[in-house]
């Protein structure tokens, strides 16, 4: 444990490795006649990285600002380790750091003073501020541009700087708010493999429309589509198993189909469905293809063969269809 | 409490990395120079003749009286900074997601910007003061002046600051602060006209509150005016701060 972990000796030190952290109940938020976030609901445990996935405009961003005290919601409760943000806003944003879409930064200051000055904000104590702000420095790069005014850094450094300020009181839970928009490939994988250190011992929820993204750092996604929350898994649930591809399946379009039972009973298939008279989705048994003897047996019994292909039932094909 | 001054600080350390404080400064010192010595010039040139007026209360009177004028211009220009800028930045999201209040917020950033003004207030004073090398000056009314710019300079930053939470833009915010004040100020003029209201225009002013201190005529009422002034601004500021959560 750090020393300057000191500030959190208040709470009970029970250890809860997975009790729920953040827990948000059916938000709701319109801005004028227009609902942005229609009842979401969403937890977080201890420890865990959850992706806030959506396709622009989709509410992500004002579902952050709700669980972080800075918007109100219309109805619904949000939580921070059991203190509610509208009853106990001081105690329960004590938990949270957070870095909004446009970094909160004071241009003419330099990265050291802004860094004491969000840390003594956060209430770590004075003694521990130099401490805390040398350790979010290193964390998130910044050692060597401590002394440099943040108005004249580049956009991934300020984007940095955003990101020590989240973390400077080392707080259980971080919100990220598209943490990697606008940035470069190069600074894109710096900012990702941070995340990734961070995610040893922070809850994070982070909010992106990049699907690489979250597969690359995140635990579960949470997929957001017109203020609804329309699909939450665990990541390993998509992720290709033991280096197989995993469930696969085959797309098929027959002009003139045989019945279901006969393209079943292909070698490598498990099952097959109509999802229309012509197009059927072959669900295929792990390491098989039967493309080529299903073009064989299409040929030669005059099946009409018009549409074949093979899908990775991934993030994306999910996202593609819940989203548009 | 200790978050409000860690803001407050805060404030004040921006106030000094950001040009436009220093130029507020060099300004204000620079045209109150021109002023101090103009008025002293006039007063080299009638001092003999009238026998009932004061070095205190000819140069220091009519200097603070010019330097509330000034203020007037600046204190929207400074005020702005604090909540408009910052929320056309963004930066505003870094407190409202912090464990500081909305009141410690509002709080911390008057503090902060009213040290800065009592600091500018402070070099001014330092000018009629200086003439205590030379003359007898009546310290008395001199203070009394002192003070009643230090809460007129309070109640031109609340009612700042409040235009400044209310507008979304720095310059809009700067433009209508001015405005506001600049209409607080000249309720004077409607009070000295006749008529029904014209004894509520001439207590509401701001300017009237402060001419009787700056001539030396200390009042537990101007004084509880600014006060309320004040007061009911940053309240107004705390209310409009939460309530934009819900908007």
């Amino acid at each position: 444990m750090p020393a300057y972990a000191g500030i959190f000796v208040c709470l009970p030190r029970i250890d809860h490795a997975m009790s729920t952290l953040l827990d948000a109940r059916k938000l709701h938020r319109a801005f004028g006649p227009h609902p942005a976030v229609r009842g979401v609901s969403l937890s977080l445990k201890r420890g865990e990285v959850v992706g806030l996935l959506g396709p622009n405009g989709a509410g992500k961003t004002t579902t952050l600002r709700m669980l972080t005290g800075c918007l109100a919601a219309d109805s619904g409760s949000v939580s921070i380790d059991g203190h509610s943000i509208s009853d106990d806003p001081a105690r329960a944003k004590a938990m949270l750091g957070y870095l909004p879409e446009v970094p909160p930064l004071h241009g003419e200051l330099t990265v050291t003073e802004f860094l004491r000055f969000a840390a003594r904000l956060h209430g770590v104590e004075k003694k521990h501020i130099a401490a805390a702000v040398e350790r979010a420095a290193r964390a998130c790069g910044l050692s060597e541009a401590r002394d440099q005014v943040i108005g004249s850094m580049s956009k991934g450094y300020r984007q940095r700087v955003g990101l020590a300020q989240a973390i400077i009181h080392s707080p259980p839970l971080i919100v990220l708010d598209e943490p990697t928009d606008g940035l470069d490939p190069n600074q894109m994988r710096q900012i990702r493999s941070l995340i990734r250190e961070l995610a040893r011992d922070h809850a994070i929820l982070m909010s992106s429309h990049i699907l690489s993204e979250i597969q690359a750092v995140c635990d579960r996604v949470a997929i957001m589509a017109h203020g609804q929350l329309v699909y939450e898994s665990a990541l390993d649930a998509l992720k290709p198993s033991n280096g197989q591809d995993g469930q696969r399946q085959l797309i098929v379009g027959l002009k003139r189909p045989p019945g279901l039972e006969i393209l079943q009973a292909l070698d490598g298939v498990s099952s097959a469905e109509a999802l229309d008279e012509q197009t059927f989705r072959l669900l295929l048994d792990e390491a098989c293809d039967p493309r080529e003897t299903l073009v064989h047996k299409a040929v030669s019994a005059g099946w009409g063969l018009i549409e074949l292909h093979l899908q990775q039932p991934g993030l994306e094909q999910i996202f593609a269809e819940l989203t548009t | 409490m200790n978050r409000m001054l860690v803001i407050a600080a805060h404030e004040w350390r921006r106030i000094f990395s950001s040009p436009l404080a220093w130029a507020c400064l060099g300004m204000v010192q620079l045209i109150l120079g021109i002023v101090f010595w103009l008025l002293l010039a006039e007063f080299a040139t009638l001092g003999h003749t009238s026998e009932q007026l004061g070095v205190a209360e000819f140069v220091g009177g009519g200097l603070f009286g010019f330097s509330s004028i000034v203020f007037l211009i600046v204190v929207p220009l400074l005020a702005m900074r604090s909540f408009a800028e910052e929320r056309q930045h963004g930066s505003l999201e870094l407190l409202l997601a912090s464990p500081a209040s909305r009141a410690q917020i509002v709080l911390g950033k008057f503090c902060g910007l009213l040290a800065f003004l009592w600091l500018m207030l402070g070099l001014t004073a330092l000018m009629p003061l200086s003439l205590q090398l030379g003359t007898n000056l009546d310290l008395g009314l001199l203070s009394a002046a002192v003070l009643g710019l230090a809460l007129m300079l309070a109640a031109f930053a609340a009612a700042g600051l409040f235009v400044s939470v209310l507008c979304p833009q720095p310059v809009v915010a700067a433009l209508a602060g001015f405005a506001l004040l600049l209409v607080l100020w000249l309720l004077q003029v409607a009070g000295a006209a006749p008529g029904p209201l014209a004894g509520l225009a001439e207590y509401a002013s701001l300017l009237s509150h402060f001419d009787a201190l700056r001539r030396g005529v200390f009042d537990l009422a101007d004084v509880a005016y600014y006060l309320l002034f004040c007061a009911a601004f940053l309240g107004f500021s705390i209310q409009r701060l939460a309530w934009e959560q819900h908007t």
